[in-house]
């Protein structure tokens, strides 16, 4: 196998007592898309800083691209690119002006840089916005601009802390659009959400994280086909009517799960389970069956939902 | 591979100095694309000492008599004036890039962020940012000098010296305002500044010597930064050479250092925490 691109082993941080990230391992192979998929506070942007070299780690090991970032900082991050969960344009500067400017801090030459703005404009769909100030910018505009800003060195390796969060769902199908075609053109991806279904479409491999320590690690199928059933019944009660039904279809199921609003079964065969529900004269307000998703890994793992 | 614990980020490779040439030119280069758009806001700085120099060193200056030089010499009000306009242009100058618009870009836009997950680190970020702003005062110094140049106030070929004079100020308080800059929490802290600044414009024997103050006060003002700032330009530009000037000149010169330093260790801690 080829040489792994980013090697954490006991990876920690630390802001003055408290422990952000718990001592993590994480190997990341060139080509891979790999995520960390966890909800706020899990200390995943934490992570994300450490690898792109802009947070010293507190203990442990990290080799980027062969490289200690203690040691050599600036030569990694001029082979990485950097989507942080912030935007952080530069709001005083064109749209054009903010993709030129950043190839020059990575030592482009002016000639190279402009030509690179250029086709990057072209890839983020902005080629008629060049002129435009930043904040004239959509959210969903603003983060394709972040990407093809992060994407101007030509880097190994792409990191994106929460590329789509806080966009509506057209513009977060674009972006997954444009992430894909990067990942086929071979680019390495490295990023965090806390979306499974983002998790799901673009991760060839992700590790949960809560807590800032990793509970599980895999691809979304073998995680799934681990910690969950094959499906899932949810069923929706009354308002407070979901502890107590809760007790009469417990048997059921391999597993359930009871939240405010609803109750889950986790079975193989979600429709039997639904049909007995039904035969038991039960009458629950919705009934649903589903596949088990990375939702559902997370909820089994940790006990909590991955949003609030 | 062995494990290291750290306690801090000043060892991080971010600030430590290498051999290799700094980038803070790429920060330069960032903000002329900047004013390349907005130069009417650099403009405008240009008419403040302008506009002092024709009320109070003009007009003022007619109804002071002739002012006492070090050496004796009778002076009139706008010559004894002009030199310290000069170098509080330089002053005021440095100062409009180094305070409240380094605070927007690190606190409010992020923009040293994005800089340093390049190959960028923060003393390029320090460094880049001091030189634009000293640049920023020589601008209006070089202006100044023009406007100097055709009213005829220059009494020595010494004049020349004062650009450099102006060099120094500029990097003394670019230096000085990041740094304190790197210790403001809200934009109301910056009171603090535009007051120190005032202050120093008003009181370093700018518009009057230093003999009309009491002794004490005397010492007082010759421990300001800009007293040596306006002594130094105001020298050169009269041609009262002496070995003090090269302390005025250390003076300035040890401060824009200090600035330097803390504003990069500050720098440091709040940009790779
Ligand atoms: N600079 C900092 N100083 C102190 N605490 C921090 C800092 N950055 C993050 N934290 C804390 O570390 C924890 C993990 O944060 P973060 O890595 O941002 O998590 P995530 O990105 O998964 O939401 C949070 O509790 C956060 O408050
Ligand atoms: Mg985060």
């Amino acid at each position: 196998m080829a040489d792994p691109l980013i090697e954490a082993r006991a990876l920690t941080k630390r802001f003055g007592d408290f422990v952000a990230v718990a001592g993590i391992d994480v190997t990341v192979r060139p080509g891979e898309a790999f995520g960390f998929l966890g909800p706020n506070g899990a200390g995943k942007s934490s992570t994300m800083r450490m690898i792109g070299c802009t947070s010293p780690r507190s203990g442990g090991e990290l080799r980027i691209l062969g490289l200690d970032p203690d040691t050599h900082g600036a030569q990694i991050r001029s082979r990485l690119g950097v989507v942080p969960q912030d935007d952080t344009l530069d709001n005083e500067l064109t749209v054009f002006d903010n993709l030129l400017i950043y190839g020059r801090y990575f030592d482009l030459s002016r000639k190279v840089a402009r030509q690179r703005a250029e086709e990057l404009l072209d890839f983020a769909q902005l080629s008629d916005r060049a002129k435009a100030r930043v904040q004239t910018l959509s959210g969903g505009m603003k983060r394709r601009l972040t990407i093809a800003r992060a994407l101007i060195n030509e880097p190994q390796v792409l990191l994106l802390d929460e590329p789509t969060t806080g966009l509506d769902p057209q513009a977060r199908h674009v972006l997954w659009d444009r992430l894909y075609r990067l990942k086929q053109q071979g680019v390495t991806l490295v990023l965090t959400t806390h979306y499974m279904d983002e998790a799901e479409q673009l991760c060839d491999r992700l590790v949960v994280m809560d807590k800032g320590r990793i509970a599980a690690e895999g691809t979304p199928l073998q995680l799934i086909a681990e910690h969950s059933s094959r499906e899932v019944v949810e069923l929706r009660f009354a308002p407070d009517r979901n502890e107590v039904m809760a007790d009469k279809v417990a048997d059921l199921a391999e597993r359930i799960e009871v939240l405010p609003d609803r109750v889950l079964l986790y079975a193989d065969d979600g429709d039997a389970v639904a049909e007995t529900v039904s035969q038991r004269g039960l009458r629950p307000e919705t009934v649903l069956v589903r596949r088990s998703t990375l939702e559902d890994v997370f909820l089994r793992l940790t006990g909590r939902t991955l949003v609030d | 591979m062995s494990t290291v614990t750290r306690t801090g980020s000043i060892t991080f490779d971010a600030l430590s100095s290498s051999r290799r040439p700094g980038r803070g030119r790429r920060l330069v280069e960032r903000n002329l694309l900047h004013y390349k758009v907005h130069w009417t806001i650099i403009v405008s700085g240009f008419f403040e000492p302008l506009f002092y120099l024709l009320s109070i060193g003009v007009g003022v200056g007619k109804l002071v008599g002739p002012v006492v030089g070090a050496h004796g010499e009778q002076l009139t009000y706008r010559t004894f004036v002009a030199p310290a306009l000069l170098a509080s242009s330089a002053f005021n100058g440095a100062l409009y890039d180094s305070t409240m618009n380094v605070f927007f870009k690190l606190k409010h836009d992020k923009l040293y962020d994005a800089v340093l997950a390049t190959p960028m680190r923060v003393r390029d970020v320090a460094v880049g940012e001091i030189t634009w702003a000293l640049i920023r005062g020589l601008i209006y110094a070089v202006a100044f000098l023009i406007v100097m140049g055709c009213m005829g106030l220059f009494e020595s070929w010494w004049a020349v010296l004062a650009l450099p004079a102006c060099t120094l100020i500029g990097f003394a308080f670019a230096a000085t305002g990041m740094a304190a800059t790197s210790y403001m929490r809200t934009f109301e802290d910056f009171e603090f500044i535009t007051m120190t600044q005032l202050v120093l414009f008003l009181f370093s024997a700018t518009f009057y010597p230093l003999s009309v103050y009491p002794r004490w006060m005397q010492v007082v003002v010759e421990c300001s930064p800009l007293y040596h700032g306006v002594h130094l330009v105001r020298s050169l530009v009269l041609g009262d050479i002496g070995p003090d000037l090269l302390l005025d000149a250390l003076y300035l010169a040890v401060l824009g250092l200090i600035g330097l330093t803390i504003a990069n260790r500050r720098l440091a801690l709040l940009l790779t925490p």
